[in-house]
């Protein structure tokens, strides 16, 4: 099956690109970014502020068993509707810095439209503890599961 | 055609990168790696043999033991792989196209 999301991460950059095609009108796709219950649903966070305008400010944050486990915030400088926005995103207690996010929306089809979001990091650096971070998670899953496999068999 | 292996399509796979882990304070022979898993012993020797064809994992002949033990130079490649990144995204994006989806096929049943 062709990947439908693609990253393009140049050597040496402290930028990405992460595009993708939906399978949705663009209204609709827009509209996922929009409305914090839709926010919720696939992003699997909690919504705690969602200020959709220039200079409004957003905050997420995952709990689980009463601890929190992700916590996000940012300010958004622009935004327009059914086009762009632009806004910093920081995570809580991780190592990766404030990035800048560049999102833009374009209609491909009735049905169809590309999300390109551009994210600019502090330093090569910070990109480079950003990608590392799901590959460690991986391995960690995976550590998790061997040990739980090994205790099962004693 | 021959597909093209390659590291992340290696790693991508969670018994693949459990057998790194395996791997990654000691020597082992296919037998010993097999005998840490519940699935077929054929199964594992073809994820070795995965692993060993995008050089991940380096043979080594000991009297008639094969020892595979993990390439540092090759995983030093994968540091800075982006495939786990893309997946996550790709995970979060295809849940909200089925989030929207859904949300089309509530208005259409009204």
């Amino acid at each position: 099956m062709e990947q439908k999301t693609k990253i393009n991460a140049e050597e040496g950059k402290q930028e990405l690109f992460i595009i993708r095609e939906f399978d949705l009108p663009l209204e609709l796709l827009f509209k996922a970014y929009q409305e914090p219950d839709l926010v919720e649903q696939w992003m699997g966070t909690k919504v705690l502020k969602l200020e959709n305008k220039k200079h409004g400010s957003y905050a997420f944050e995952t709990s689980r068993n009463g601890k929190v486990v992700f916590s996000a915030n940012g300010v958004i400088h622009e935004f327009i509707h059914a086009k762009k926005i632009i806004r910093t995103f920081e995570m809580d207690n991780a190592e990766i810095g404030v990035q800048l996010e560049i999102l833009n929306f374009e209609k491909l089809t009735d049905q169809t439209s590309k999300l390109t979001m551009q994210v600019i990091y502090q330093s090569v650096q910070h990109r480079a503890i950003q990608l590392k971070m799901p590959f460690e998670y991986g391995i960690n899953t995976a550590h998790n599961h061997l040990q739980e496999m090994m205790s099962n068999l004693k | 055609m021959k597909i093209r292996r390659d590291v992340f399509q290696a790693i991508a796979d969670p018994t693949r990168r459990t057998i790194l882990l395996l791997l990654a304070s000691q020597t082992m022979t296919a037998g010993a790696i097999a005998a840490n898993f519940d699935v077929a012993r054929p199964t594992v020797s073809n994820h070795i043999k995965i692993l060993t064809e995008c050089e991940l994992l380096k043979q080594e002949q000991l009297g008639r033991e094969i020892y595979y033990q993990l390439n540092p130079e090759k995983m030093k490649a994968v540091d800075n792989f982006l495939e786990p990144f893309r997946k996550m995204w790709d995970d979060r994006f295809n849940k909200l196209e089925a989030v929207m989806k859904s949300k089309i096929h509530e208005r259409k049943k009204r």
